[in-house]
């Protein structure tokens, strides 16, 4: 049942071309609403239709304050300046929050943030810019801000070396170059580090490399997962930008033939492998984006925690083509989802 | 000088409060002070510190072709939200009533998942607080369907282990009457052996069940509270029924108060039995067979052997034995119907203490017939039959699997 109802939904959502954003509120599906599974199922032997949530229920996304949809394509380029040299410098404020947030329908999760989202703020600058981040703590917890990438040790946002910790109510600033391009992270450094991490302080940090890369339909996910009843022995909930089944209800829409690229990272603490895989299609793998020639083609990769990747891929046909991680029980415990293309 | 003694302390007795004061007005303080209580309790105490306290007990599990149903019921102190529910790390779509379940409410959660016989699955309930509530189902079989021929099934089952054992053994009524009184002293304490054995593994029983249950309604406790129960009211009923003898004068009415005593105790015990049968069948924990069958006959039989042991100087009618025969091994027709339809740890708990106390109640009357001449219970030949109605039980109970 609930496949059909999910397929007549999309044919629905189809309609038009409006964005995304618009399509996400209006779409619900047409049967099973609450605690209404209906005979239809079970005629076809129950479940077999893949994993889903109780059918009806939604994330709000409002309520959470965003939307995984509109992170997928959120780039934060920062406040622009020039230096007297004439370097730009690139500056942003990321302030941490404590926050609870629904991570799949009707589960809360009191997580910390940064600057009340999960994933935080993707970073985006260009090779070479000067950068700095004003880092403000507005959380109930000590916390730091540990970016992957080159830098002095003072600016390496871990316990005891530079700054240190930043206590509740203090700020610092962070500054260093952007280098080397590529698709780096960002990540709360304090201890327990896995603890802060699973509670949600990571975001993507993307340096451009300084010719830029192909124009193409540009698309941010981060593997993550919650771990909702903290025993830090696996997660409750997998998914890609936070919420689970996310994009099997309101599939990832890019265009026929335009080249895509992802921005794949993975930070799913307490299970040490997560995986992509693509349906029929493949796509070029850049890991970490650091050199601009592909090491291989492929529909399956495998990343340990930290580990990112650029995928490039055109679709030739339109239609929904599935993604999840190829470790089935991450998949059926929400990290699936659908690319719709027109 | 009755009324002269109340007329002269008139003084005293206006000065006196009446007797319905004294008892309501510590009712009406006590309902004042819990009434002050709840309305003020919030701002003179802190609120407990911490997350909410999620339990939930399962207390059925019911499986249907592509779909598994859970019966859940809220046995602690704060309300429950399943928000998500995992089968074996899928999630699945799921059914059920309201969204919150309060202090020991019930719900039902159907989940629709093409689940495999034979195999183990493990449910894991996701409540609005992120925490997780598994429960295991070790051996995925479909339960059976409630209807006629289902109830008939465990209606024969019932026979089979209950009344035609009990039946059967009580067929050595006239070799008991042709023994020597040594000898009879000597099955009395068989009996004894027999139903000693019988309360242990029906108290070990009755905890196991109990400790497995969560504890709303009183877990392993509620077998001891059963168990006190039975033992209390057929105390009370053995009274009731001596005094009417004691009118009656009839020396002939002792035994068979003695054999009415122990098949109750028994037919308390069988009902135990027969729920435990009942639901290890519909759970798919028990294969029927003949080797079950033939188990729990040898076993019981020696319940029917029990029962006739007082009746050897006595000549009740063949309709008396037939009604000494029924209660004992019928409540096992009931408990198998009741086990396989809506089994439910804490009532077996209950219903399986409530058999122990019967049976120690029933040890207690037996006690004084084993007394020799010279006024010992524990004498070599009582002390001789006991250990047999022991061994005999520890021997047959090893052909029964359940």
């Amino acid at each position: 049942m609930s496949t059909i109802s999910r397929r007549s939904m999309l044919a629905g959502g189809g309609a038009g071309l409006a964005g995304l954003s618009l399509l996400g509120g209006s779409r619900a599906f047409g049967q099973g609403a609450e605690g209404g599974t209906s005979g239809g199922g079970m005629a076809h032997g129950g479940g077999a239709s893949g994993a889903m949530f109780q059918a009806g229920r939604r994330v709000d996304h409002t309520a959470n304050g965003f939307d995984p949809t509109e992170i997928l394509r959120d780039f934060d380029w920062g406040r622009t300046s020039r230096l007297p040299g004439g370097r730009v410098l690139r500056e942003w404020e990321i302030v941490a929050q404590d926050k609870e947030i629904e991570v799949s329908p009707g589960v809360r999760f009191p997580a910390w943030t940064f600057n009340g989202r999960v994933p935080g703020p993707t970073l985006r600058c260009r090779e070479g810019d000067a950068l700095r981040v004003r880092f403000v703590n507005a959380s109930e917890h000590p916390h730091t801000m540990h970016f992957h990438g080159i830098h002095t040790a003072a600016m390496d946002g871990v316990p005891d070396v530079g700054a240190g910790l930043i206590q509740p109510g203090d700020s610092f600033t962070y500054e260093f170059d952007a280098e080397p391009f590529g698709l780096h992270l960002y990540h709360c450094h304090a201890g327990p580090l896995a603890e802060h991490i699973a509670r949600g302080m990571y975001g993507t940090f993307i340096i451009d490399p300084k010719d830029g890369r192909e124009e193409a339909d540009e698309l941010m996910m981060m593997m993550n997962g919650f771990n909702t009843n903290f025993d830090a022995e696996g997660n409750q909930v997998y998914a890609v930008n936070t919420v689970a089944f996310h994009h099997m209800n309101e599939p990832v829409r890019i265009r026929r033939d335009e080249l895509v690229r992802v921005y794949l990272v993975n930070i799913l603490e307490y299970d040490p492998i997560n995986s992509f895989h693509l349906h029929g299609n493949f796509f070029d793998f850049f890991p970490t984006g650091t050199r601009l020639e592909p090491i291989e083609f492929t529909d399956t990769v495998m990343f340990g925690q930290g580990q990112r990747a650029v995928l490039e891929m055109r679709f030739k046909t339109p239609g929904l083509h599935m993604f999840h991680a190829h470790k089935s029980e991450f998949a059926d415990l929400g990290w699936m989802g659908f690319f719709e293309v027109t | 000088m009755e009324s002269h003694s109340a007329t002269s302390r008139p003084a005293l007795g206006s000065k006196r409060l009446p007797t319905w004061l004294l008892g309501g007005l510590p009712l009406a303080l006590i309902v004042v002070a819990l009434g002050a209580f709840a309305l003020l309790g919030d701002q003179t105490l802190p609120e407990r510190t911490g997350p909410p306290l999620e339990e939930l007990a399962v207390e059925q599990t019911i499986l249907r072709p592509g779909s598994i149903e859970i019966a859940v019921r809220n046995t602690g102190p704060d309300a429950v939200e399943v928000a998500q529910v995992a089968v074996n790390d899928q999630f699945v779509d799921f059914a059920a009533g309201a969204r919150e379940i309060g202090r020991l409410e019930a719900q039902t959660l159907t989940l629709d998942y093409p689940w495999q016989e034979g195999s183990p699955y493990n449910v894991s309930l996701l409540t609005s607080a992120g925490g997780t509530i598994e429960h295991e189902i070790p051996l995925a079989v479909a339960t059976p369907e409630p209807d006629g021929g289902f109830y008939g099934l465990m209606a024969l089952l019932g026979v089979y282990v209950g009344v035609i054992p009990v039946a059967l053994g009580m067929l050595l009524l006239p070799f008991l009457r042709r023994i020597d009184p040594g000898w009879v002293r000597f099955f009395l304490a068989l009996t004894v052996g027999l139903l000693g054995y019988l309360a242990l593994d029906g108290l070990l029983e009755g905890l196991e069940i109990g400790q497995g249950s969560a504890g709303a309604f009183g877990g392993a406790g509620l077998v001891l509270l059963g168990a006190g129960l039975a033992y209390l009211l057929l105390t009370a009923l053995d009274r009731f029924m001596a005094a009417k003898r004691e009118r009656a004068a009839s020396a002939g009415a002792s035994a068979f108060r003695l054999s009415l005593m122990i098949a109750i105790g028994i037919g308390l015990h069988n009902l135990g039995e027969g729920l435990a049968i009942g639901s290890a069948y519909a759970i798919g924990s028990l294969a029927l067979g003949a080797f079950l069958v033939i188990g729990f006959a040898l076993h019981n039989t020696t319940e029917g052997l029990a029962i006739v042991a007082p009746l050897t100087d006595d000549r009740p009618s063949l309709g008396r034995l037939a009604l000494l025969g029924l209660i004992a091994g019928a409540p096992a027709i009931l408990g198998a119907v009741i086990g396989a339809a809506a089994f439910n740890a804490e009532l077996a708990a209950l219903l399986i203490g409530v058999g122990v106390g019967a049976i120690v109640q029933v040890i207690q009357q037996i006690a004084p017939t084993l007394r020799d001449s010279l006024g010992r219970i524990l004498q070599p030949l009582s002390v001789g039959g006991i250990l047999t109605g022991i061994a005999i039980m520890y021997t047959t109970g090893l052909l029964v699997t359940a």
